[in-house]
């Protein structure tokens, strides 16, 4: 670290206990326990956050649309999740007598596999990084791609015609926007020169890239929220379960657990976009610093970085909800016309800006 | 040229265009306390005030005098599609003028046909029923759904007929 000496480092904690492990155990076994570890807290962690995001997504279109939400099931509808979560769980499992049965069932698996090796990847605070690989950007975006795998699958697999149109809307979106998700990130990786994501951190220790990326990063900045909102698959671009049009879309067919792993793979998406803006546009856990005042940089580190990190991921998240609960469904044409006409070039001409700021040295 | 100015017109009209409804919903978001319309009805039973246009259960209101508008005139009764309206009347005497009068006896509603269209009180010349604004009506008894609307001892209140 070169600033931020006061922000609290999770890597404390767990180095020790990494070490004491080391000491009393074989290295494998050591890998297994930590791993084991690690794997439940994730889960935990998804299935706590996907409560609270959905929980979070009730009452804010409510407030959107001048209601109040969930307010019966405890204080504030607190427990409502809870109560529609235990509800998916007992329901029956439902499968077409004609649906291809193997497919059928693998379709959530990889949906919900794909969802979990971005959360694994992600920074959440200071030391505290499961995965920290050197092509960290590249590794999220690669395998947030495997999850319209799922989704064509179970779209097929279904033997319904609303879930195979459903599923094929959404593969045509997702390819499609996939481009300029990871083109508007290359904007700021320009900047950074790494595809680290705790480098990339590290560089905006004195300044976010939205702050020091001049008009380049804030043009990425917004594509990215457009290409993001359209590759969780969310309103306003969430014609793959258009459910005017086509039902549910591609999980029509799917019923009890089987179906709240769409469920929970899609607001687990929402995280890891919002969290990969978060990361890459604002920061991720670094506090808000100004290049040159110290004191003000120091009281800063005060706030712990976790907070930080969660901060600006509910931030994001609560735009994104703002874009769905504000604009009107796009059809099919009209998301690819945004993408392949507008999104693609606009952010071709910014990665060719912000390389010829980097050239020029103009960035900070 | 135009083109390329069309372009980049309907880039920059679509952004505004969009910040414009974001405007409006962040209004409600960031209002939500004050401009929340849902109302949370076994709880605030005692404090729901329905809205002026509702159509609760036709009454006629009386005055302190129990006094009350109608004529017996029969326009509700013609004019009810489905025959809620029945009134009974006769022709009273006018101990002053000796002149014969139509007077009601009784203004009898059946709730359980009416179906709340509201074209009796459009039809009525002088506003002597009137949509009340109660919706609690549910009873056990059929019978209990058919009203008298006129209370007892009342009668006309004078000057509505001139």
């Amino acid at each position: 670290m070169i600033m931020g000496s006061n922000i609290f480092d999770f890597s404390s904690v767990t180095r020790p206990f990494h070490e004491w492990l080391l000491e009393n155990l074989s290295p494998g076994l050591t890998m297994t326990i930590e791993w084991s570890i690690i794997g439940l807290i994730l889960i935990l962690f998804a299935a706590i956050s996907v409560m609270a995001l959905v929980y979070l997504e009730r009452k804010v279109a409510a407030f959107f649309q001048l209601r109040l939400g969930p307010m019966r099931v405890g204080p504030w509808g607190l427990f409502q999740v809870v109560a529609d979560f235990l509800k998916l769980l007992m329901k029956e499992h439902i499968m077409n007598k004609e649906a291809d049965k193997f497919l059928f069932n693998l379709a959530p698996f990889i949906i919900v596999t794909a969802a979990f090796l971005g959360l694994g990847t992600i920074p959440y605070a200071l030391g505290l990084h499961i995965f920290d690989i050197n092509i960290g950007v590249f590794f999220i975006t690669s395998v947030s791609s495997i999850g319209v795998l799922g989704i064509l699958l179970g779209g097929w697999a279904g033997n319904n015609k609303y879930s195979l149109i459903g599923a094929l809307r959404s593969g045509a979106q997702v390819v499609s926007y996939e481009l300029s998700v990871t083109l508007s990130i290359l904007a700021i990786i320009v900047f950074t020169g790494s595809l680290q994501l705790s480098e990339i951190i590290e560089s905006q220790a004195n300044g976010w890239w939205i702050f020091k990326g001049h008009i380049v990063a804030w043009i990425a900045f917004i594509i990215f929220l457009i290409a993001g909102t359209a590759e969780t698959n969310r309103g306003p671009f969430d014609l793959a379960e258009a459910e005017s049009e086509l039902t549910a879309g591609f999980h029509t067919e799917y019923s009890g657990i089987k179906f709240a792993m769409f469920f929970l793979a899609e607001y687990v998406n929402l995280f890891i976009i919002a969290a990969v803006g978060a990361t890459v546009f604002l920061g991720g856990w670094m506090p808000f610093h100004i290049a040159g005042l110290d004191t003000f940089n120091g009281i800063m580190d005060y706030i712990p970085s976790i907070l930080w990190f969660f901060g600006k991921v509910f931030m994001i998240i609560l735009i994104i909800m703002w874009f769905k609960w504000t604009f009107p469904r796009l059809r099919i044409d009209q998301i690819l016309i945004l993408e392949w006409k507008y999104l693609l070039p606009i952010n071709l001409v910014n990665l060719l800006l912000a390389a010829f700021l980097v050239l020029k040295g103009w960035h900070f | 040229m135009s083109g390329i100015k069309k372009y980049f017109g309907d880039i920059f009209h679509g952004l505004k265009t969009l910040v414009t409804g974001m405007k409006i919903t962040g209004y409600y978001f960031s209002h939500a306390r004050k401009e929340i319309i849902t109302q949370q009805y076994p709880e605030n039973r005692e404090s729901l005030k329905m809205f002026e246009r509702f159509r609760g259960i036709v009454t006629m209101p009386h005055d302190e005098n129990n006094e009350h508008a109608c004529t017996g005139c029969q326009a509700c009764e013609i004019a009810c599609p489905n025959g809620s309206i029945e009134i009974n009347w006769t022709r009273e005497e006018d101990p002053e003028t000796g002149k014969k009068k139509k007077t009601i006896e009784k203004h009898v509603y059946h709730y359980d046909m009416c179906t709340l269209c509201n074209l009796c009180i459009i039809a009525c010349p002088t506003d002597a029923i009137v949509m009340g604004q109660t919706f609690e009506h549910a009873v056990y008894d059929r019978s209990l759904l058919t009203q008298v609307l006129n209370k007892p001892g009342s009668k006309l209140r004078a000057g509505v007929e001139d």
